[in-house]
């Protein structure tokens, strides 16, 4: 078993090693802070944190403030409230400014678990990706949301960083750049998407179909805006088909993003494994996966549907 | 940068000019919000005249007091004053919500002086909040100056601005409320009752100054008053007057979001000459 890491524990030590270079960073949160951990930063640097307690939109529109001033400002609560309590302030006053507000959303999706749906942001991705200006980094594992708070803070600009609340597995995988596709495994019959902490049940599905003769090509989209084109037009022109899986709604999230790549120029069957018009529920991560069709046991029988 | 401040008739003189813009502006536009500009006319022009620290030849001055119009559908009266100060010229009043024009329909940053948009109500006072903050962290000595409206305070985002600025005693921040008491459909005390207003900012830990938002001498006195005032900070309730300057908008609910004729507008000149 490889080594499982909290991607929010990595977020707060990186803001925290951050804050030491750079002394321009400001963190608020919004009474989540020991969940969030930006908490780590707070103890460090108390008089550059502030706890906006339970008041979303007025902690988004006075990052705002802070960015005018010169501030690299991060932002963190769960993903449901900042996405989609604050989602007005998040565009009017951040994205339509082009702030330098670097919006870190934690407990992002169903793998939040026991909370329910109410606390699972099934539709994050969605509305950050309307929104002109926002870049959208979906970190797989702990080493790679180190990878992605350096470069929301080195990058001036607004970003959504979505992480989960669960621990996840490390993956083995090429180095990280911004903006570029991540390709886990070659292959050449399918092309699997995924982001976030699905990209573990993915390599799990792409190890079994290769067992069974099947050569799928594994791409991690770990920043969905700006999308790497270029890996996806490739990957429609050497495999037959897609299949898109993450911990998103079927619309507006990363199928979404990569039909409208494809469905352009080189058109090409998409297959989408994510939320279908449904809240979420309580259960255990394993539980939830599994009731809507998230597993490497569906991403496979996707596969296999798909080339029958 | 100092500036060299105007005696009150000149100060009413200036209000009288930008009043003059906003009616002009509006009427070759053909739709925006009068009443609600010309109701804070007085209010913000006594501020870019006399009270703001600043530099209209260097908008990005980093030591300058931020000024932001968190009721952003009162922009003609922004840019007129900020023509008159010489942010731009004044030509540009002409191109108001015009394709192209560097005015919008509601404040953009890409207007020289503007400091974040605004338009979607509530969130200039947060916006004014972070601002304040920064001017702390950095132990910058501008202070931070916030118009904001009465219908506006039906958003929940200025309470939640109100408590934070109160819990961070964030004595630099000034909010100037101008209680023209109309709103869209109606007054704001039918549509939804905001009183008692004093006593709410006073409960979430303001200072409160009410004045008469057409008295050039309360107005420079309340801003005077608030720079003295430690530890929490200070909103002027201004008391004012829908369309004020011109009698056939004053109190008339109508008039906040509809331009003048251009009759109207010759008529509402000829009375502001």
């Amino acid at each position: 078993m490889s080594e499982q890491l909290f991607q929010r524990d990595i977020y707060g030590e990186t803001l925290v090693r951050l804050g030491k270079e750079n002394k321009n960073i400001v963190v608020l949160d919004a009474d989540l802070s020991s969940s969030t951990k930006t908490c780590l930063f707070a103890r460090e640097f108390p008089e550059r944190f502030f706890n906006f307690g339970v008041a979303e939109q007025n902690m988004m529109a006075t990052a705002a403030g802070l960015a005018s001033c010169g501030k690299t400002v991060f932002v963190s609560t769960f993903a449901v409230f900042a996405s989609g309590r604050a989602w007005d302030q998040v565009k009017n006053s951040i994205s339509y400014n082009n702030f330098d507000v670097k919006i870190v959303a934690t407990h992002a999706g169903l793998t939040v678990g026991p909370d329910g749906a109410s606390h699972q942001a099934l539709e994050d991705i969605a509305l950050m990706r309307v929104l002109p200006r926002m870049n959208i980094i979906v970190p797989c594992d702990g080493p790679q949301t180190a990878e992605a708070i350096s470069v929301a803070a080195s990058i001036s600009g607004p970003f959504y960083v979505r992480l989960g609340r669960s621990k996840v597995p490390t993956i083995e995988k090429p180095v990280f750049t911004f903006g570029k596709a991540q390709v886990l495994a070659e292959g050449s019959q399918v092309t699997i998407f995924t982001c976030g902490v699905l990209a573990n049940e993915a390599l799990l599905a792409v190890k079994n179909l290769s067992a069974k003769g099947i050569s799928a090509r594994l791409i991690n989209i770990h920043t969905i805006r700006p999308l790497d084109t270029e890996a996806i037009l490739k990957a429609a022109k050497e495999t037959k088909f897609f299949v898109v899986c993450e911990e998103h709604s079927v619309v507006g999230g990363l199928a979404s993003a990569i039909d409208e790549v494809v469905s352009r120029d080189t058109p090409v069957k998409v297959m989408r494994l994510g939320i279908r018009a449904r809240f979420g529920q309580s259960g255990d991560p394993a539980q939830l996966l599994k009731e809507y069709n998230l597993t490497s046991l569906d991403i496979e029988n996707t596969v296999l549907s798909g080339i029958s | 940068m100092e500036n060299n401040p105007l005696s009150i008739q000149e100060l009413n003189d200036k209000a009288r000019q930008v009043r003059r813009l906003i009616i002009q502006m509006l009427a070759e536009a053909g739709s925006g919000h009068p009443g609600g500009s010309l109701s804070a006319a007085d209010l913000v022009t006594a501020l870019y005249f006399n009270v703001l620290r600043h530099d209209p030849r260097n908008p990005q001055w980093p030591d300058r007091d931020r000024f932001h119009m968190s009721k952003g559908h009162a922009c003609p009266l922004w840019y007129a004053v900020l023509a008159e100060r010489g942010y731009f010229e004044k030509k540009e009043l002409m191109t108001l919500r015009k394709f192209g024009s560097l005015l919008q329909g509601h404040p953009d940053r890409r207007t020289p002086g503007v400091e974040s948009a605004s338009g979607s109500l509530g969130q200039g006072l947060s916006v004014g909040l972070g601002m304040s903050l920064a001017a702390r962290m950095d132990k910058k000595s501008y202070r931070v100056y916030v118009l904001i409206g009465d219908g506006e305070s039906q958003e929940g985002n200025i309470w939640e601005a109100a408590m934070a600025a109160g819990h961070f005693a964030c004595d630099n921040i000034c909010a100037i409320l101008d209680y023209n008491g109309c709103q869209i459909d109606g007054r704001c005390e039918d549509v939804m009752g905001l009183e008692p207003l004093a006593a709410k900012w006073s409960a979430f830990g303001w200072h409160v100054i009410d004045i008469d938002g057409h008295s050039m001498q309360q107005i420079l006195s309340a801003y005077e008053q608030a720079k003295t005032v430690k530890g929490k900070p200070t909103i002027i309730i201004a008391r004012t007057v829908k369309g004020k300057g011109v009698s056939f908008m004053e109190g008339v609910v109508g008039f906040h979001g509809r331009a003048p004729t251009k009759e109207e507008a010759e008529k509402a000149l000829k009375e502001l000459a």
